[in-house]
């Protein structure tokens, strides 16, 4: 059966199968060849028998047909109400098809499914909460990008990121030496301002490792800096592990089960190595999704959590502002109208609206809640993985002006996004649209407004 | 014929429906799996317990879910069509005389005049829910053959028994079409997606389960549906 050298059936394990797919500029030949990508349809019923069980086949079986689901997309709105937008359409042409012939399916179809799996949905799971029975197309969607990835149909830059995670334990080439030597930088560059500043690597039975997202030390190592000053004005005994760091799963986004359990293996057994009481993540909503939420399925975790107990960065700033750790000096807090952009993944899909409550009523005068928010909120228009793929650029500009509206109806200026993917969706469409708005994860606006305790102030600011 | 189709027929008629509804019930359970779905069922089950509820009960209740209240219109249709769909049949006059006669026992019943008014909202609800499968480009695009005939096959007893009802000339020939739509009816149940009729349940109380085990439920105070 035909495969390419670049698009095939096999997931990337080696530096140089990495490499090639890389140097293959925008995945030009990559795509040339999935144009000759045979599909294994033996594979694909196996792997349907075997994987898909009552839950997906009852959903798509009973689907009333009744389109309570179209409203609750993002895609449809945003694209004139058209019909092949509606979730239960999008699924049912695809993963149903499937289903319904049993896998024996062709190249332009599974390239249709690809296109409809990765460019007409971000697995926000809003759909879920709009169908009478339930019916929840962003789980059958992920499922779906399982099976196209199993059959080599994956967008050329997520069999990158799951190569990198197979390969560096995290979504881009950052290595364990790479990060300590990041952490010692960051320290090292604020110890001045900061006496005593640490970024303690590798501490045992600490009260929490802190675990973060590789695009901090590989291009924000600020956002690194600002944690670490944080913790150290809160008084945190906290640590850092020199490996398991890596919270985030690009291999989620692109279908890759194994390498989404090789990846939650690396944190887990940071865990177990370091025996700390709890683990804090940083501020990324599909990181936490996947390392927190679903990890334990993937590793066989038969208590359906991670081996510590685990909090959110927003958990750990409300933990903070509620017990005195942080104090914020009411005349510095946020003045101007502000919104909050509710991550799906950790907010709908971890229920965690409560605590991004908390912190915008101790660190803003004039919150604004989008509508609607919490649980009901819409994606930003990046998530799932469509931020970072060429192909469906177009797809994601459009998909970004239902966050916009959204955002311009609040009459805020100022969005906080403590979720990596919102930030660059927001950040992209300020530079899109131009609606004259500023974004911020959490850590440098509480920078500026926390109480820092006199013994932690730098000699000279004492005198 | 009446005497087959009251007799051996009604008794099949009423043993795949009843056979048939449990046995779809427990199959889904067993295809359930806790590593493939993602939910722990076992393991903090009580939280498990109290997100299925929830997310049955704001389903089951008119304008319980925010989705019911986006659609005010289509909400009140459907809940009028599963109200006279699922009360006129059971405490129906006509039915309850027919069971005392034949199996000896029978249920409290429902006036006429209620039970005429609730079939004619029946097939009113499902004239529009027809209709609006061609008004409405994001329902025409998902609706197949299959889901008018599945509306026929809901429809057609309260059709039938209706035009019985009304004694006119053919009262033998309606009536007889009447309980072969009515078994009909029964039997569609369990082959079909009208298994929904035990399977709502169910799936309901799977995502309720998800996000109640798994999805935050265990954090907050649940989902707000
Ligand atoms: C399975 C065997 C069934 C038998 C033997 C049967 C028999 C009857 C009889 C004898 C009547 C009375 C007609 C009259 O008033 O003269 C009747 C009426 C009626 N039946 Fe059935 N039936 C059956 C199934 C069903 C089912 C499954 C449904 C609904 C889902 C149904 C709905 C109705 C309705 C709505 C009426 C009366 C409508 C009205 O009063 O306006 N029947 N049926
Ligand atoms: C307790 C039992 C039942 C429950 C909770 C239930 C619930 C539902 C729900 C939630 C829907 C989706 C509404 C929509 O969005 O279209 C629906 C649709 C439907 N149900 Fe039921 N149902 C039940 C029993 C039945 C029975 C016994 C029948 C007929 C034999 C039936 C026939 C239908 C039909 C035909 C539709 C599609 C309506 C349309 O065309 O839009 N239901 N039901
Ligand atoms: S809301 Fe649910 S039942 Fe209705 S069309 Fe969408 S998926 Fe199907
Ligand atoms: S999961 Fe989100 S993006 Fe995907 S179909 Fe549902 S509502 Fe649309």
């Amino acid at each position: 059966m035909a495969q390419g050298k670049l698009c095939n059936r096999k997931p990337v394990n080696t530096r140089e199968e990495l490499k090639a797919l890389l140097d293959d500029k925008n995945g030009a030949q990559y795509y040339q060849e999935m144009n000759q990508l045979d599909v294994d349809r033996e594979a694909l019923y196996n792997t349907l028998q075997k994987t898909c069980k009552s839950r997906l086949r009852t959903w798509l079986e009973i689907c009333a047909r009744c389109g309570l689901c179209a409203d609750s997309c993002f895609f449809y709105l945003a694209n004139q109400r058209d019909p092949k937008q509606v979730p239960s359409y999008k699924i049912q042409s695809t993963l149903g098809e499937i289903v319904r012939r049993k896998g024996n399916v062709d190249n332009a179809f599974m390239q249709t499914v690809m296109d409809t799996a990765w460019g007409k949905c971000t697995c926000c799971n809003r759909c879920a909460m709009y169908c009478p029975f339930g019916i929840d197309m962003g789980v059958m969607f992920g499922y779906l990008r399982g099976l196209c990835f199993s059959q080599g149909f994956v967008p050329w830059e997520l069999k990158i990121g799951s190569g990198m995670h197979r390969i560096y334990n995290a979504q881009m080439d950052v290595t364990s030496e790479d990060w300590v030597e990041t952490c010692e930088w960051m320290c090292e560059e604020n110890s001045e301002k900061w006496p005593g500043l640490e970024i303690p690597i590798d501490k045992e039975n600490a009260d929490f490792i802190y675990t973060v997202n590789a695009r901090e030390p590989k291009h924000y190592p600020e956002d690194l800096a600002e944690a670490a000053i944080l913790f150290h004005i809160a008084g945190e005994n906290w640590t850092v592990p020199s490996e398991g760091w890596e919270e985030t799963s690009l291999a989620m986004f692109a279908g890759d089960w194994e390498g989404c359990r090789q990846q939650v293996m690396s944190v887990y057994s940071a865990m177990e190595r370091l025996k700390p009481k709890r683990m804090v993540v940083t501020e990324c909503g599909h990181a936490y999704r996947a390392t927190v939420i679903e990890g334990p399925y993937w590793a066989g975790l038969t208590s359906g959590k991670t081996p510590v107990e685990t909090q959110h960065y927003v958990e750990w700033v409300a933990e903070a502002l509620k017990t005195g750790k942080l104090k914020i000096d009411p005349a510095k807090k946020i003045k101007e109208p502000v919104t909050y952009q509710d991550s799906c993944n950790y907010i709908r899909n971890a229920g965690l609206k409560d605590a991004a409550r908390y912190i915008m009523s101790q660190i803003a005068d004039d919150f604004r809640e989008m509508s609607p928010c919490k649980e009901h909120n819409f994606c930003c228009g990046g998530g799932g993985g469509m931020n970072g793929l060429g192909r469906y650029r177009k797809e994601r500009n459009i998909g970004l002006k239902v966050k916009r509206d959204q955002i311009l109806a609040t009459g805020a200026k100022l969005v906080v996004a403590p979720c990596h993917n919102c930030w660059d969706a927001i950040r992209d469409m300020e530079e899109i649209y131009e609606i004259g708005i500023r974004w911020s994860f959490l850590k440098p606006l509480l920078l500026k407004m926390v109480i820092v305790p006199e013994h932690l102030k730098p000699a000279e600011e004492e005198e | 014929m009446y005497a087959i189709v009251t007799g051996p027929l009604a008794w099949l008629a009423f043993l795949i429906f009843f056979i048939g509804i449990a046995v779809r019930a427990v199959l889904y359970i067993r295809g359930l799996d806790w590593k493939l779905d993602r939910v722990t069922y076992s393991v903090n089950t009580l939280f498990g317990v109290k997100g299925a509820l929830r997310s049955i009960v704001f389903w089951i209740i008119p304008f319980g879910s925010r989705s019911w209240r986006a659609k005010p219109f289509f909400t009140i249709l459907v809940f009028l069509f599963h109200l006279g769909l699922l009360i006129t049949p059971v405490f129906l006059l006509g039915h309850n005389l027919l069971l005392k006669e034949r199996w000896g026992f029978n249920l409290w019943a429902i006036s006429e005049n209620t039970a005429d008014l609730l079939t004619i909202l029946v097939m009113i609800s499902a004239a529009f829910l027809a209709l609006r499968r061609i008004a409405l480009p994001e329902v025409r695009i998902l609706t197949t053959a299959y889901d008018y005939l599945l509306l026929l096959i809901a429809v057609a007893p309260f059709i039938t028994g209706f035009l019985a009802h009304r004694q006119t000339a053919d009262y033998q020939f309606w009536l007889m079409l009447h309980i072969i739509s009515g078994e009909v009816w029964l039997i569609a149940i369990p082959f079909t997606k009208l298994s929904h009729m035990v399977l709502f349940f169910l799936t309901r109380a799977q995502i309720g389960m998800d996000f109640g085990i798994k999805r935050g439920g265990m954090k907050g105070k649940g989902l707000a549906w």
